[in-house]
């Protein structure tokens, strides 16, 4: 049992769920405090991004407790209205909008009105404008702006994606495996980024990519069969022998 | 805020489009009404009502490519809607005979008075009234589309399954609206209609009214989808037509944003069917085949789904194509239409309009691209004569 703490940004405990007599997830417990960036690792099928989509609202645990911000009770909320508590997902294969321009992408994303009403009589506003120009910078897709989404590269959809996900300004952001098909250049920029993210809120990444994790130099969580397996600095967790029997060693 | 919504609607085609639409809403009718029946010029009152009939059509196929184009609900149930504003229009022109019916019943439309039946249903009651009726040509068909769209979208119903269900509702409402008992005709549906508005429905100055209100009606309704598509709010409909989980995680009610447009176009095909039934002088229970839901789907994907124009053109070719063919070949044309329509989703993905916008971007892009190659040699021509 995790202790709960008022302050605790997420808070998993208990949480099991399994597909069709499958346990993707085992009795998971997990913390996240305010303004921590975490690095989960573990073996495919560990139930990394199931673990994402129990805090998204897009799968129901069977068992176990889900709270954002001490007491939002997250598994009685649908997708969209977690999203607008303030909880943003970066999926594991890039989700972009391709028929809209990267600027249009940004647009959607922002943290504004999302009713049909709100949407209907929207107006860019100069503040939003700058907003955009500047997640725009942030993600070096300025000369881009104009191009539609389908366009870009698989890096750029990537760094679109995490663009779209400053736009939601959420305090809590959930990255799966952003580095998955980047150059080594591009990945040494996205740790960069995310730590720069990670100043003002708090970042989950999943990532396989040992050397990235490393370039992050955070805590570490290891989950293997869907519960934790070892937890802690990057050197303690890839020294545990079950890490290394799991997941390292294969 | 609403003006700043409607100027962003007027991008230059539709704008185009708006236009022809209005010049047609005066020319027709004055071709018809100020002409000599023997002037080269003159459109016979016909034609004015043929095409104010193609109109309708396009009106209905433009509602569902607020859906399809836009959503990705492909709607198989969407003339269901056209037929409701249709009978609920039918129902004030049933009112308007009065005691001039077959009966004489002052009060009673012949067919109940023929069942015996001695009191109107309440559901009648207000059908006398022009305003009433025409609240209900837009109110009943959006009340349906709501109802069903709360269920449908509430529940996740996506794709096929959303399609197999739109089929079944059109398909329950003509089994409804065929029996005696429902009170709209049975079998026969509503017709004989005298007056509209207190003008005599068979007369030319009304025909070519409706011809104009038909007009006026889809450029009024292409305004506002223009619109709507054009919004941010549009924005969000392309975005979940091509991910919709992804949308739902940026915090967006999908279900409620398809609701909406689900309603809207539910009640633009109201009104088609309500400008529709005058200009034909009958409705029956046929409109609500399935076989006709799927007719729309067709003459949008000729056109073009997903551009606007695009259905409209498309109501327009293959309603004019049926026309001339049912009269050459009568027995042939649903072979023709089936043909057309695995031709065009072979060999015109896009349709007619949505081809036509691609090649035209195409070619804008290949002249700038080339202006641009042609001031770089421009500027490296320049070099050497200064150099000189
Ligand atoms: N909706 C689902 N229906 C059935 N099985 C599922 C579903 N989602 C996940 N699973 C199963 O649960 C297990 C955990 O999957 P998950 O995607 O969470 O793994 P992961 O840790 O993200 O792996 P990877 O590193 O490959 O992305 C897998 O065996 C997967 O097949
Ligand atoms: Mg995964």
């Amino acid at each position: 049992m995790t202790e709960k703490n008022p302050r605790t940004l997420l808070y998993l405990d208990g949480v099991s769920v399994s597909f069709d007599g499958f346990k993707a997830l085992n009795s998971l417990s997990f913390v996240v405090e305010p303004g921590e960036l975490r690095a989960i690792i573990g073996p495919n099928g560990a139930g990394k991004t199931t673990m994402m989509d129990i805090i998204t609202g897009k799968t129901r645990p069977d068992e176990g407790e889900v709270f954002f911000k001490g007491d939002i009770d997250l598994t009685k909320r649908d997708e969209a209205e977690i999203a607008q508590l303030g909880i943003g997902r970066k999926f594991q294969k890039p989700t972009v909008f391709e028929n809209h321009t990267v600027w249009d992408n940004l647009e959607l994303a922002l943290n504004r009105g999302r009713g049909v009403f709100a949407t209907l009589f929207y107006r860019l506003t100069g503040e939003d404008k700058r907003r955009i120009e500047e997640i725009l910078a942030t993600v070096r897709l300025t000369a881009r702006r104009d191009d539609l989404a389908a366009g870009l590269s698989h890096g750029q959809k990537q760094w679109l994606e995490i663009g779209m996900l400053l736009a939601q300004e959420p305090e809590l952001l959930l990255v799966d495996e952003p580095v998955a098909g980047m150059t080594d250049a591009e990945t040494a920029e996205t740790a960069i980024l995310l730590k720069d993210i990670a100043k003002t809120r708090s970042v989950v990444v999943v990532e396989h990519d040992m050397g990235f994790i490393r370039d992050l130099g955070v805590k570490v969580t290891c989950l293997a069969e869907g519960s934790v397996l070892a937890e802690g600095s990057i050197d303690f967790v890839s020294n545990d022998p079950k890490v290394i029997e799991n997941y390292l060693g294969r | 805020m609403i003006t700043s919504f409607l100027v962003k609607s007027l991008d230059r085609t539709i704008a185009v489009a708006v236009a022809i639409l209005l010049l047609l809403a005066v020319i027709v009718p004055a071709l018809n009404l100020l002409t000599a029946p023997d002037h080269p010029l003159h459109v016979p009152t016909y034609m004015v009502s043929l095409f104010g009939k193609y109109l309708t059509y396009a009106l209905l196929a433009l509602a569902l490519d607020l859906v399809w184009g836009f959503c990705g609900i492909l709607s198989l149930g969407h003339a269901a809607f056209f037929a409701l504003g249709g009978y609920a229009m039918g129902m004030y022109l049933m009112r308007q005979i009065g005691a001039r019916g077959s009966y004489g019943n002052p009060l009673l439309p012949d067919f109940m008075v023929f069942l015996n039946w001695k009191e109107l249903p309440w559901f009648w009651y207000g059908f006398d009234m022009f305003w009433f009726a025409a609240l209900m040509v837009i109110l009943v068909p959006g009340l349906v589309a709501f109802v069903f769209g709360w269920f449908a979208f509430r529940s996740r119903v996506n794709g096929v399954y959303l399609s197999i269900i739109t089929q079944a509702m059109t398909y329950a409402l003509l089994l409804a609206f065929f029996r005696n008992d429902m009170g709209f005709g049975g079998n026969n549906g509503l017709t004989d209609f005298k007056d509209i508005l207190g003008f005599n429905i068979q007369a030319d100055g009304t025909r070519a009214a409706l011809f104009a209100a038909s007009a006026l009606a889809l450029a009024g309704s292409l305004v506002v989808t223009s619109g709507i598509v054009g919004s941010k709010f549009g924005k969000v409909l392309v975005a979940l037509r091509d991910a919709e989980s992804r949308t739902r995680f940026l915090g967006y009610r999908v279900e409620h944003m398809k609701l909406f447009a689900f309603t809207v176009s539910a009640m633009m095909a109201g009104i088609a069917g309500a400008l529709y039934v005058p200009q034909v002088g009958i409705i029956n229970p046929g409109e609500f085949a399935p076989a006709n839901s799927i007719e729309v789907v067709i003459w949008t994907a000729v056109g073009g789904r997903g551009t606007l124009i695009g259905p409209i053109v498309g109501a327009i070719l293959v309603n004019g194509g049926k026309s001339i063919f049912t009269a050459a070949f009568p027995e042939f044309w649903l072979f023709a239409l089936g043909g057309l329509f695995v031709l065009v989703t072979l060999f015109l993905p896009k349709g007619v309009v949505g081809t036509a916008q691609h090649h035209l971007a195409r070619r804008r892009q290949a002249r700038a691209a080339a202006r641009k190659e042609d001031e770089q040699t421009d500027l490296e021509d320049a070099k050497p004569m200064a150099a000189e």
